[in-house]
């Protein structure tokens, strides 16, 4: 688990609130090993989810690079990192972002509508990523007719179907009760421990930071503590 | 296919929103087609006028006559085969809302002059022997139901006087273009009872309907016929049958511009509408195009989900729109058939309504495609929270 996935390099990103500049990150430099599972936890506008969204691709920092897998991905164009992110990243939102008119099937396959895939290799490839998550019977089901930890299952399952670089997963557990929670945190923690898959997560709750490999800690724009420490 | 899926779904997620604008689409659709048929109804008589005749009148108005020896004259031009008298009798059967054009006309020489007017062979001979007879287009037979040898009473604002005529001949149109809406009788007979009563009115004529061998000459010889007349008592306008037919429609041109442009507005109208409705669908969704935009859909294909819905929104309601044109155009025919001979519903409509229906998609899909397109991805995930 020691080679570097991402490598963050005096990362610094400000928002624009009218006249005033409001700066959310301020050189940050973090690195993440190929399989690791890290937590970002911070109090609220500590930049933890800004810091998420850089790493996942969809947000650009005002200086610094973001290096993943020998890619700077800020310096890539939009349509560049557009390509990257549906080759690369696999995203777990709090509030699950299922299309509400797909079915769960058909949720999981949208990110394959992007891959030269066969229709038959996109079945296939659904259904191991539904049967992963335990919901193969659940797959004609659109999201309304899901609880919410089967929603976040489903999302996860969209989130592997691509087999990314990277599972980048925003308060995964934030709307889910105690017992969904857990369940959610134990596929992470599977997808990690057992098909070494790389997990950055932010969250505010402290049991779903333990579920992590590590986790760290930002404040008011930077990192508090860095370094790694085992949990498991 | 996975985009036609998800614009389908998409369109009929917001049923009451989508059902209330498809149905402002099809009124929008259905109003336009309608009113572009009426217009295009204006000038239906002046598509059925020829080229190939002319018509001469006096020079001052239609109001005005001319003596009817001018024929002569004009038989005489270079390149006229051939001249009828033609008057406006402007009777009215039973009631003024029974409205139909009716002429008394030299049969002899005008008949020949319409070959679009086709007669039964024994009918036609029946006509020209009675000189109280008449000659009736199959239109109006069917719309009042008129038969060979009814008798029909009439009432001239022009001629005063109590005048009956008999039907002795039906004729039909040789297409649909043809309209057969008219009654003619003979001018002998109408002279005969104008000598009687007013002789300073007889032997004149408000037009000369006029045969010419070669349509290409149809100026240089009415510029010849009204030389002939030039410094008369009467002088006189030759113009072809087709610009004399304009010149009715002419006479209501602003209102039928104003219709054109009603139907116009129409369709700016659901315009806006749908441009609503896109643009609350569009805002409504922000999140939903910023996951697309997360999981690797380019802004182009966000873009294009967007104009889709737009899109399928309007083709559905033209399409419906597009159907019940032809049973309403039928129907409001129907119900103005004593105001207009023939609705014509041509192709051209259907591809105008179609067109606009695109331009419906366009407007109404453009700017908030553009702006789910141009969306920051983090924007549009906060717009969840």
């Amino acid at each position: 688990m020691s080679e570097v996935l991402v490598a963050i390099r005096h990362v610094s990103k400000s928002y624009h609130r009218g006249q005033q500049i409001v700066p959310v990150l301020e050189d940050i430099n973090l690195e993440i090993a190929r399989g690791d599972f890290v937590a970002l936890m911070g109090p609220s506008g500590s930049g933890k989810s800004t810091l998420l969204n850089l790493i996942a691709g969809i947000d650009k920092p005002d200086t610094g690079e973001i290096v993943i897998e020998g890619t700077d991905i800020t310096r890539l164009t939009e349509t560049e990192l557009a390509d990257w992110r549906a080759a690369h990243v696999g995203f777990i939102f709090q509030f699950y972002n299922l299309m509400p008119v797909l079915s769960a099937y058909e949720n999981v396959e949208l990110p394959l509508m992007l891959t030269a895939l066969s229709r038959a290799e996109r079945r296939e490839r659904v259904e191991i990523a539904l049967g992963l998550v335990g919901l193969l019977d659940r797959q004609k089901h659109y999201p309304n007719e899901l609880s919410g930890g089967q929603q976040q299952r489903v999302a996860i399952a969209r989130a592997v179907v691509s087999d990314p670089t990277i599972l980048i997963c925003d308060e995964p557990t934030g709307d889910l009760d105690r017992q969904s929670a857990a369940d959610v945190l134990a596929m992470l923690r599977r997808l990690n421990e057992d098909l070494g898959k790389t997990i950055a997560m932010v969250t505010h709750d402290p049991r779903a930071g333990e579920a992590a490999r590590r986790m760290t800690f930002l404040d008011k724009g930077q990192l508090t503590d860095a370094s790694p420490f085992a949990l498991h | 296919m996975f985009f036609l899926k998800l614009v389908v779904k998409n369109v009929f997620r917001a049923r009451l929103r989508s059902g209330l604008t498809i149905l402002g689409l099809v009124i929008a659709v259905l109003a336009f087609g309608l009113l572009q048929t009426v217009v295009r109804a204006w000038y239906a008589g002046a598509d059925a006028a020829s080229n190939a005749r002319l018509i001469t009148r006096n020079a001052i108005s239609l109001t005005f006559v001319m003596p009817v020896y001018y024929r002569e004259k004009i038989r005489a031009v270079p390149g006229v085969t051939g001249v009828a008298l033609s008057n406006w009798f402007g009777g009215v059967w039973k009631d003024p809302k029974n409205f139909f054009a009716n002429f008394a006309v030299d049969a002899p020489a005008f008949f020949p002059m319409y070959p679009e007017f086709v007669f039964q062979p024994g009918e036609y001979a029946d006509f020209l022997r009675d000189r109280k007879g008449a000659a009736i287009g199959r239109q109006l037979a069917d719309l009042y139901g008129f038969k060979v040898g009814d008798r029909i009473p009439m009432r001239s604002g022009i001629y005063p006087g109590e005048w009956e005529f008999t039907v002795r001949a039906i004729y039909d149109g040789r297409d649909d273009t043809t309209i057969t809406r008219q009654l003619y009788f003979h001018y002998d007979y109408l002279n005969e009872q104008i000598k009687k009563v007013f002789p300073r009115r007889a032997d004149q004529t408000g037009v000369f309907v006029i045969g010419i061998a070669d349509g290409s000459q149809a100026a240089e010889i009415s510029r010849a016929i009204d030389a002939e007349f030039k410094n008369s008592l009467a002088e006189t306008l030759t113009e072809t049958e087709k610009a004399f037919s304009l010149g009715f429609v002419a006479m209501v041109e602003t209102i039928v511009q104003a219709i054109r442009g009603v139907s116009y507005v129409v369709i700016l109208i659901i315009m806006a509408v749908a441009a609503n409705t896109m643009a609350m669908t569009a805002r409504e969704r922000m999140s939903e195009y910023a996951t697309l935009k997360a999981l690797g859909f380019k802004p182009r294909m966000v873009g294009a989900v967007v104009m889709g819905e737009a899109f399928a929104l309007a083709m559905i309601g033209a399409g419906i729109g597009i159907l019940l044109t032809t049973p309403v155009v039928r129907a409001f025919h129907a119900a103005t058939s004593s105001v207009f001979a023939k609705m014509p519903l041509v192709p051209e409509t259907f591809w105008l309504q179609a067109l606009c229906a695109v331009a419906v998609g366009l407007v109404a899909g453009l700017v908030p495609a553009v702006r789910a397109m141009r969306m920051p991805i983090v924007d549009g995930l906060r717009h969840v929270a």
